[in-house]
């Protein structure tokens, strides 16, 4: 396999991305970028099967509108990685800003740490296309707001309470929301509901539990209960009822 | 205690003597106003919309319809909307939805200004024997040239060009979504500006396959609820317009209504069959004007750089310093969307009372660009109630780089501004889902028909601009000279920069 090693001190996102983008299309399987140091854009609409590494702290809209590859990052991410991705990876070994995964259609988004307000926001769903994020940690208010598809899965490591936040799924009208322990019905936003978390729920997630911990480094055994509190949409039409025709 | 009925909005009836029972009156209209009973076509006008699809294609004009026919007891302020408004929401208890553009009596500044024509002193152009130059370049101009000569003397343009649209005439279609028309109302258009070198808007909804052979002409759309958004998108758009607001509706979302999204709209989309899709007020990757910038840039990024991007906004209070701020952001072009804009469906309120009429906002906002000396980063697209080429040669003299047309081109399409748009029976086959109702659109013909209309105005556009005088469409572009404004106030003529008329 090919691998490749830029430094991007002092470098701009535009050149950056353009040895990316020529390295992936001359065959380079494996991308190691160090230095990195708030650089935007990094594989944005980025296509094909390719394993990029980051070491530093990217810019925000990481893998925006990202097509396929795989993004790792050694450190903490600004805000919105994952934005309207479509296929691909990205695990952030670290914390991240607002608005992780926002508007998300495909793949999945692993965060080792916290995440910031409207996490997950109006992440969607279509056909085989189901995207999928998970925070190790914790995460601030407005988690899973529009949404309208796609598993968001917080494990809340390192806190007494996974959630202390609130507005969790508002105007939230399709996907599912799960989180590690209890949830207070206070920090549930408008048109989402809270429902047991079953047996055949954990079997269904539990290839994703695994796999989240696998890439963090934990141990994902003391996870595999049914200590989750599973929050869905109470109508797929949350605002059916507003209107009158004139 | 019941409320009782409203009185007919329209009162539909037939000549008897002229009907010759022929059916298509029954056949085409998709609000069940006319049925069958013993031999006889009856009438049920509380159904009827003022589409005049029937009217249209009775053989025999026989049918003949009024609008108001029972009187409320008159009243300056009580009209009979406010009072049927009322009696609505104290049924409902519900934001009242309408469709269509601003539905209120604003005078019209358009109508109060006057475009110049020459005499005597300086020779009119007949566009017949001398070329009219119309063509139009969307995107960053540069503020300097650069150039370089090389050993053999020949001089070459250093300077890096940004990506610019090029139109053969300033008239582009606007944005409306596959899912609030229908496809064959897309198709049309899309053929018509493909025929006429020009530009439309796919809206919010992504881009249906069979639009892919148009795509060169198309200005794909992301807003803020990001349906139909993947790279593969992006880069099939000529130029990408992230949506900020609308004239219909400035400050908040939209939604489809799940009944809408059938099978294709719901691939189109990419959201499942059957639901919501939601478009938030706010783009919630942007908060701020350095947001917009990050957005426009992530954009770019995307598409290596290789798109111009505009930034659609509704024309509200501040246009001018907002417009300014996106002039800022890397953005190529800002469209500015006036308050009688149309839409599918917008709550009645904002409909009727948010925003500001384009004519001025796109004075301020050529004016506030001027001041700052950015005019040359961005262009200015007006959009928002342009009804004829006099509206859109006043919008370039007011400013503006070229116009979005919207309910003009569905008007080319058989609209006759009903505004039941959001009902998705349109017998027009324009605001409907229904396969039935789309069928009725030929879209060779409808391309026939929208093209004509985009060649009929350019053709005026030439004749306005040579009676004065001009022969490029850049020495009209804020060229307030050539307007004056009558019966317009002081204030009004400030703000457009224009003199009144006699001075």
């Amino acid at each position: 396999m090919e691998t490749m090693t830029i430094d991007a001190k002092g470098m701009h996102y535009t050149p950056l991305n353009r040895m990316i983008r020529e390295a992936v299309a001359s065959g380079v399987k494996d991308i190691v970028i160090d230095n990195v140091l708030g650089q935007r854009f990094i594989a944005n609409g980025l296509r094909g099967d390719v394993r990029i590494t980051i070491n530093g702290v990217p810019g925000g809209d990481l893998g925006m509108f990202m097509s396929g590859p795989e993004c790792i990052v050694r450190g903490d991410c600004e805000h919105a990685p994952g934005n309207t991705m479509d296929n691909g990876t990205i695990v952030i070994h670290g914390s991240a800003g607002d608005a992780v995964a926002h508007s998300m259609r495909g793949g999945r988004v692993f965060v080792r740490g916290n995440i910031g307000y409207r996490g997950g926001i109006h992440m969607k769903e279509y056909s085989q296309k189901r995207p999928v994020l998970v925070i190790g940690g914790t995460s601030h208010a407005f988690l899973g707001e529009y949404m309208a598809g796609g598993i968001i899965l917080v494990l809340g490591i390192g806190h007494e309470t996974t959630l202390e936040d609130r507005g969790i799924g508002s105007g939230i009208h399709g996907g599912e929301i799960i989180i590690r322990g209890d949830v207070e019905d206070r920090l549930l936003g408008v048109g989402a509901r809270k429902v047991r978390f079953t047996d055949e729920d954990l079997k269904r997630l539990s290839p994703l539990i695994k796999e989240f911990c696998e890439r963090i480094e934990v141990d994902p055994v003391p996870f595999m209960d049914t200590n989750y509190t599973r929050i869905v949409p109470a109508s797929s039409r949350p605002f059916a009822g507003k209107y009158t025709w004139e | 205690m019941s409320l009782g009925s409203v009185p007919l909005k329209y009162k539909i009836s037939i000549d008897r003597d002229q009907c010759m029972k022929c059916m298509r009156c029954v056949d085409n209209c998709s609000y069940g106003v006319y049925r069958i009973e013993n031999d006889k076509i009856l009438i049920d006008s509380r159904r009827c919309t003022a589409c005049h699809r029937c009217i249209s294609m009775c053989p025999r004009d026989a049918i003949s319809l009024q609008e108001k026919p029972v009187d409320y007891r008159s009243h300056p302020l009580w009209t009979a909307q406010a009072r049927e408004d009322i009696i609505n929401q104290a049924r409902t208890g519900k934001i009242i939805l309408a469709g269509m553009g601003n539905a209120m009596d604003y005078p019209v500044i358009f109508d109060r200004l006057v475009l110049d024509a020459c005499q005597v002193t300086n020779p009119s152009i007949d566009p017949l024997r001398e070329p009219m130059e119309l063509r139009t370049y969307l995107g960053k101009k540069p503020a300097r040239l650069q150039f370089t000569r090389d050993d053999k003397g020949d001089i070459e343009l250093k300077t890096e060009l940004a990506p610019n649209l090029k139109l053969e005439t300033p008239i582009m279609i606007g944005h409306m979504s596959y899912g609030a028309i229908s496809l064959n109302a897309q198709l049309s258009m899309a053929k018509a500006v493909a025929r006429t070198g020009t530009f439309m808007g796919t809206g919010e909804g992504g881009m249906h396959e069979s639009l892919y052979p148009y795509q060169n002409n198309m200005i794909v759309q992301v807003a803020s609820g990001r349906f139909g958004v993947d790279i593969n998108y992006l880069e099939r758009g000529a130029a990408i317009e992230i949506k900020i607001g609308q004239g219909a509706k400035p400050g908040i979302g939209g939604h489809l209504p799940g009944e809408k999204v059938c099978t294709d709209v719901s691939c189109t989309r990419m959201i499942p069959l059957g639901s919501d899709a939601i478009s938030p007020a706010p783009h919630h990757d942007i908060y701020s004007i350095e947001d917009l910038a990050q957005l426009v840039r992530s954009l770019k990024e995307a598409t290596e750089w290789k798109k111009p991007i505009f930034v659609k906004i509704a024309a509200v209070h501040n246009v001018a310093a907002i417009a300014a701020g996106i002039a800022r952001s890397s953005a190529d072009a800002v469209v500015i969307d006036g308050f009688r804009g149309g839409t599918g469906a917008a709550p009645k309120v904002f409909r009727d009372n948010v925003g500001i009429p384009i004519e001025a906002a796109v004075a301020a906002v050529d004016q506030k660009l001027n001041d700052q000396g950015v005019r040359n980063e961005i262009s200015v697209i007006a959009s928002g109630g342009i009804r004829n080429s006099a509206d859109l040669a006043k919008s370039i003299a007011l400013g503006a780089d070229a116009v979005y047309i919207g309910t003009a081109s569905l008007i080319a399409l058989g609209c006759r501004v009903c505004g039941n748009c959001y009902r998705g029976l349109c017998p027009w086959g324009i605001a409907t889902q229904r396969p039935d109702l789309v069928n009725r659109i030929d879209t060779d013909v409808g391309a026939e028909h929208v093209a004509n209309l985009i060649h009929a105005w350019t053709l005026e556009l030439s004749e306005l601009m040579g009676a004065a005088g001009i022969n490029s469409i850049e020495s009209l572009r804020g060229n307030r000279d050539r307007l004056r404004g009558y019966m317009l106030d002081e204030g009004m003529l400030n703000v457009l920069k224009v003199d009144p008329v006699g001075a």
